[in-house]
Parts: C-alpha cells; structure tokens; sequence
C-alpha cells in the first residue's frame, strides 16, 4: 500500500513538475518582445545588440524547422551533404537578416492581445506594434509550433496577414527554379547575402 | 472608342479565364488549388515583369522615395488628415464594389461615412465618422469583386510605374477607367466646372507618396533583406490579394498547415 502511494505521489509531483515547465505561448511573445525592446533601447554598440538579438533568435525561433520549409518542394530531392550545407547557411542567413531588421527599431511596442491554439501543433499568438509618427499600427501575429509544450518556438511571423515564412519559400524557390532547380545557385546566392 | 475597350477587356478575360482553368498539362499549370485555397499565381512573363520592376524601382529611387521623404517632413495631423481624405475619396470605388460583392452592410456603414466625413469632416480631411461609431472598413475594388465572383487572378503582371498585378486585377483596376470610379468621371471623364483632370492625377500621386511614406522603413528592410527582392515582393502581393478577396480578417483562417504538416511528418 505504502508503494502505491510512494509511486502515485512520485507520479504526481512529476506531473505538477511537467505542468509548471509548459510554457504558454503568449508568454513567449512578451518574455521576448519586452527582452528585445530592452537590447534595442539600451545605449550598447551595434554590434553588441546584434549578438543579443541573435541569442535570443537561437532559442526562441525553431530556425531548422523555418529553413526546411523555405526550401519546399525541393527538400526533398537534395542530398545528406547538401542539407547539412543548407541548414548552415541558412541559419547564419536567418540571424543576419533577423538582427539587421530590427536593429533599426530603437524601441518598439508590441503588445500581445490574443492567443488561438490551432491544433495540438500550433498555436497564433496575436500582437499589435504601436504606431508611431511615422508608421501606422501593425497586426504581427506569431506562429508558434506548440509539439513540445515545454520548449514553444516561433515558426512564421505574419505581418498583417502575411507570412514571412511563405514569402521567404517563394522568394527561395524562385531562384532554384530560375536556375534550372540547381540548389547551388541559392546557397551562392546565400554566400553572397553573408559577404555583403 | 468604347468598343475597342469592351473587345480588349473581353479578350483580357478570356486570357484570364484560360489561365484560371488550366489543368495540370505543362507550363499552363497556373492555379493549382492547395493550401487551404491558396492559389499559386504563373509569372508568364516573368522576364518582361522583371525588367518592368527593374525600371519601376529606378522610379521609385529617383521619384517616389524622395517625394516621400519629403512628405514625411510634414507634421503628422496634416499627414494623416491627407492619408484621411484620401481613404475617404476612395469610397466611391468602395460602395459600388461592396453592392457587388453583395456587402449591403458595409455598403451602408461606407456611404454614412462618406457622407458625415465629406460635410462635417470637411472633405473627409477629419474623421468624424469614428466618434458616430461607424468604424472605418477595408477598401473594395473592382479586381477584388471579380475575385469573389470566382475569376482566377490569372497571371502575374508588373505594370510600368503602377506595380505588382495580375490581368484580373488589371482588367479590374480598367473598370474604374470605364465609369466605375466616381472621381474619376467628375475629374477626367465629365468636364464639370468644380474639378479638373488635374485634381485626379494630384489625388492619385498623393495617394501612392501617402502609401510610400507609410512604408519607408519597411521598404527598406525588405530591399536590405531580400536575396530575390522581386521574388518577395511577387509573394507579398499575391498573399495580399488573396487576403483581401476573401475578406479575411483573422490570420488563422489565411494559413494553411499542409506545408508545415508535411514538414513534421518528414
């Protein structure tokens, strides 16, 4: 009996455990916009606000998962070698083109007003950019992919209604495709964005 | 005159049905129906609509960025009073299409704030109508209701100084040219002693500085970002119109999850 209830309360304390680490997407969103509103607004170099920026990109942002949809159809014909090769650069394309967007922002507000949980995969979390005097407000909404409620991670941001994630796979697949689906033209084309 | 137009907008839109219906056979595999009735848009002429681009982005270098760079020196009342009169200017484009889409409602709240911000919001300079409680709706236009209708966009077009399109949208953008825009028939069409073709042409060049200066920084990131900047730009108005036809608000509704379904089950 005394097992019983040694294995039942081990099995609930692991429970509670496992409840206290889910992490609620929302909460995702404003843990990392109020971090990065604080890397942004403070007086640190460029350089240094970039190197935050990026470590918080590296933990929040599922960067493979993105870079394997923006290569879409193609995915599937290239090789181990080429995939490895890919996945290399497009997360130094990724953090580079992540930083660079909003190093320009001195202090943004993003404020989260909804969450809705999609499927057991995804939930949409829904945030607002405060306007300013020089731009409207701005819907930016935030998939997250949920399938491990303990680590959420961001994989699409849509900016009133349009996708980033989409617009990077079109923009991918356009330059495979108009070099005859040869994946090497992109990873030039990627080397190139990184030298520059 | 008039039917030389009705013959070319007739022959536009058979090309545009033809694109629209076209089966799995070749390179006129245009709109292959998948993510959630997302349509994939054929470049037809992407050569030609790359060169076009490539000249309206000089434009936009030596023209409308600076324009708007200028207009940004403005206080912002007197630019969002302008962004104001504009957007209530554009309402005559808006009701008919919201009549055709079959938006009675919208047509309604479109017309009262038409009317209050015209008069009491001195030529729609203030938006008056928002203390009534009559919120400010989406625009319509003519390419939208042939959406809904059920056109396809047919292929995708880049037009010399006007932009990103389709030949649906294009053929709708013609409507407005053949009485389907109210400002445009009191301006240009009908000599009316109140307005000159010249208020149209200043209306609609301050319109698209307006758009310019309100998407200056985004413009720009997106150049800065951009590894295909057509390719991008192609995506963004496409997923845009597509938005817009289906008159969706809510993101969820926008995305499809078979791409990323696909991904996980890999």
């Amino acid at each position: 009996m005394k097992l019983v209830k040694s294995i039942s309360f081990f099995f609930i304390i692991l429970l509670l455990a496992n409840s206290s680490f889910a992490k609620d997407p929302s909460n995702l969103i404003v843990e990392i916009v109020d971090e990065a509103a604080l890397i942004l607004s403070s007086d640190d170099p460029v350089e240094s606000k970039i190197i935050k920026l990026n470590a918080i990109a590296e933990r929040s942002v599922d960067i493979e998962g993105i870079g394997m949809y923006t290569l879409g159809k193609y995915r599937k014909t290239i090789d181990v070698d080429q995939k490895s090769k890919y996945q290399k650069l497009f997360k130094s394309y990724f953090l580079k083109s992540f930083s660079s967007r909003l190093v320009d922002y001195t202090n943004p507000k993003i404020n989260v007003v909804s969450q809705k949980k999609i499927n057991d995969k995804y939930t949409m979390v829904n945030s607002i950019l405060e306007a300013t005097s020089k731009r409207p407000q701005v819907k930016i909404d935030w998939r997250i992919y949920t399938k491990n409620p303990d680590n959420p991670l961001i994989r699409d941001l849509i900016v009133e209604g349009l996708s980033l994630a989409r617009t990077q796979k079109e923009e991918f697949n356009s330059i495979i495709q108009n070099n005859d689906g040869d994946i090497n033209a992109l990873f030039k084309t990627l080397e190139e964005f990184l030298i520059k | 005159m008039n039917k030389s137009v009705s013959i070319l907008t007739l022959l536009l839109f058979l090309l545009l049905n033809s694109f629209a219906v076209a089966g799995d056979d070749g390179n006129l595999n245009v709109n292959k129906n998948n993510n959630n009735g997302y349509k994939d848009v054929k470049d037809c002429f992407e050569k030609v609509n790359r060169g076009i681009f490539a000249f309206n982005q000089t434009l936009d270098k030596i023209v409308f960025k600076p324009l708007a760079k200028g207009y940004r020196i403005f206080p912002q009342p007197i630019r969002a009073g302008t962004s104001n009169a504009l957007s209530n200017l554009s309402n005559v484009v808006t009701i008919p299409n919201n009549l055709l889409q079959g938006q009675m409602k919208k047509a309604g709240v479109n017309s009262a704030r038409f009317l209050i911000n015209s008069t009491l919001g001195i030529a729609g300079i203030f938006d008056v109508a928002s203390y009534y409680g009559l919120k400010k709706q989406d625009k319509e236009d003519y390419g939208q209701t042939l959406g809904v209708w059920g056109a396809g966009p047919g292929c995708y077009l880049v037009l010399p100084v006007l932009g990103p399109s389709t030949v649906r949208d294009t053929i709708g953008s013609a409507v407005n040219l053949i009485g389907g825009d109210a400002w445009y028939n009191v301006t240009v069409v009908n000599d009316t002693q109140h307005f000159s073709e010249a208020d149209y042409y200043a209306s609609r060049l301050l319109d698209g500085i307006d758009f310019r200066a309100k998407n200056l920084e985004s413009f720009d990131s997106l150049e800065k970002n951009s590894v295909d900047l057509y390719a991008s730009v192609r995506s963004l108005y496409i997923q845009d119109r597509y938005r817009k036809i289906k008159n969706i608000d809510k993101t969820t509704e926008t995305l499809s999850d078979d791409d990323w379904e696909e991904l996980d089950s890999q």
